[in-house]
């Protein structure tokens, strides 16, 4: 297929507005979930409250949170059949500044993060990536990212001997020190492995993985398991009042290395984590988003 | 858990510090909207006059950047940011008049010991459900540092908004159980 510019802005335009108002299905049923297995009676309050946050939202067309964030898209291109006209994100930014305006929602960027920090009041740049992948098609993924959840994130260099229990400490304790500013329930997302810069890469994309879904491969499925047990063994909870609940999943996204490495990434998903992967062949056909 | 306790803001100290760690708070009154950019012309405003600006003495703060308003509210949707983040000018403020402030997140002990040491409080918002927050906010009016854009010092008029007291003036807190 070809992947148009046109294509692209037409993709962010819908899902932009959708992405702030209406909570990814997997974590409304992750949040359902969890309200139904909570012990602690506080908890079992702020689920309520989330979740009659997002009937509010989804019904009067409102943002789920105030932190509509800054837009991520990455475009995922199968090397056999997928093929670029021009630059696909030509006119992101201009997609982005509509999607804002027109939406009422918030503008949330500085100029520049170091000399200028007024807001730019349309909320660009667009945040993207493009990299090729196995197999066909063309896959758009979109994430309003919150700061809140992405500033209690965080890469380590651990020594390959920490190993494992090297891995599981780096999780356990940022979310011990940070969940309580990071909106919990969290999807927390880990990247182990590849380089410095693109772990973290990894770790976000791990976000984009439906809640309740495990990792392909059956051991890296086993530790993602044992992590959330010990997440929530934490008692952090909802809204970071106690409970439970402290996370929905742990989700886990691994790659190789340099053999004197063991690269870790967290990046913690809030309990409004926006994003959706849109098929843009699907999406060409019928003009219709996947939820 | 015991029903939420109704409160009507401004708050006395004294009223303050009857209130404990953990407790339900229903809020109605007015609140002040103020982030990261506000908190450093305060503090300008503070070291220059050597009090307050814009009445905020006996206020509460509201760390918050609402979205424009929508759904016929006056704002679109409000909810706490982190509040440690402020807690770099919390103690000067707290000191300078400021009575209770709201946002999310556990804060730094020299915030705590404010709190003990002013009779003040932090309260703490559910983040994450700022569709419904807005719902009890009955009025929003610009106050000032509008070229801020969302960060802008906002004067908003709250009926039954919920949260829980997180510092209380006794030196609990509800992150440390």
């Amino acid at each position: 297929m070809q992947v148009t510019s046109q294509l692209v802005v037409a993709a962010l335009d819908e899902a932009i507005p959708h992405l702030a108002c209406d909570l990814r299905p997997d974590v409304l049923e992750g949040l359902r979930c969890a309200r139904q297995g909570e012990r602690d009676e506080r908890a079992r309050l702020v689920l309520d409250q989330l979740l009659e946050n997002a009937e509010v939202a989804s019904r009067d067309r409102v943002p789920i949170c105030q932190d509509t964030g800054t837009v991520w898209a990455c475009l995922e291109l199968g090397s056999e059949g997928a093929e670029l006209v021009g630059d696909p994100f030509s006119e992101a930014d201009e997609a982005v500044a509509r999607a804002y305006r027109d939406n009422a929602l918030r503008f949330s960027t500085v100029r520049d993060a170091l000399t200028d920090r007024s807001n730019p009041g349309d909320n660009t740049p667009a945040f993207t990536e493009i990299r090729y992948v196995p197999g066909g098609g063309a896959m758009l993924h979109v994430m309003l990212k919150g700061g809140g959840s992405d500033n209690a994130s965080c890469v380590e260099m651990l020594p390959p001997g920490a190993g494992a229990d090297g891995v599981r400490d780096v999780v356990i304790r940022r979310v011990e020190e940070k969940a309580s500013s990071a909106c919990p329930p969290l999807v927390v997302g880990v990247g182990i492995g590849s380089t410095f810069d693109a772990v973290a890469g990894l770790a976000k994309h791990a976000l984009l993985r439906p809640v309740d879904t495990p990792a392909a491969d059956p051991q890296v499925a086993a530790f993602e398991a044992d992590l959330l047990e010990d997440i929530n063994a934490l008692g952090i909870g909802p809204g970071a009042l106690g409970g439970d609940t402290t996370a929905l999943a742990c989700h886990i996204q691994t790659a190789p290395c340099h053999i004197a490495a063991l690269p870790v990434a967290v990046n913690l998903g809030c309990c409004a984590l926006r994003s959706i992967s849109i098929d843009l062949e699907d999406f060409e056909r019928t003009g219709e988003l996947p939820w | 858990m015991v029903a939420p306790r109704r409160i009507d803001l401004p708050l006395s100290h004294a009223d303050a510090a009857e209130l404990r760690a953990g407790e339900a708070l229903l809020l109605s009154g007015p609140v002040y909207t103020m982030r990261d950019a506000g908190h450093a012309r305060a503090l300008e405003c503070l070291e220059h006059d050597g009090s307050l600006p814009f009445g905020l003495e006996g206020q509460t703060i509201f760390y918050a950047g609402p979205t424009p308003p929508a759904a016929g509210r006056p704002i679109g949707s409000v909810g706490p940011t982190t509040a440690s983040r402020m807690d770099f000018a919390a103690p000067r403020l707290y000191e300078a008049g400021i009575v209770a402030t709201i946002g999310k997140g556990a804060r730094g002990d020299e915030v705590a010991r404010a709190c003990r040491q002013t009779d003040s409080l932090y309260l703490a918002a559910v983040g994450g459900s700022a569709a419904l927050l807005a719902k009890s906010v009955t009025s929003a009016e610009t106050v000032a540092w509008d070229d801020l854009g969302t960060e802008a010092l906002r004067r908003l008029e709250l009926v039954d908004f919920p949260c829980f007291v997180a510092l209380d003036t006794h030196g609990g807190d509800i992150y440390r159980g």
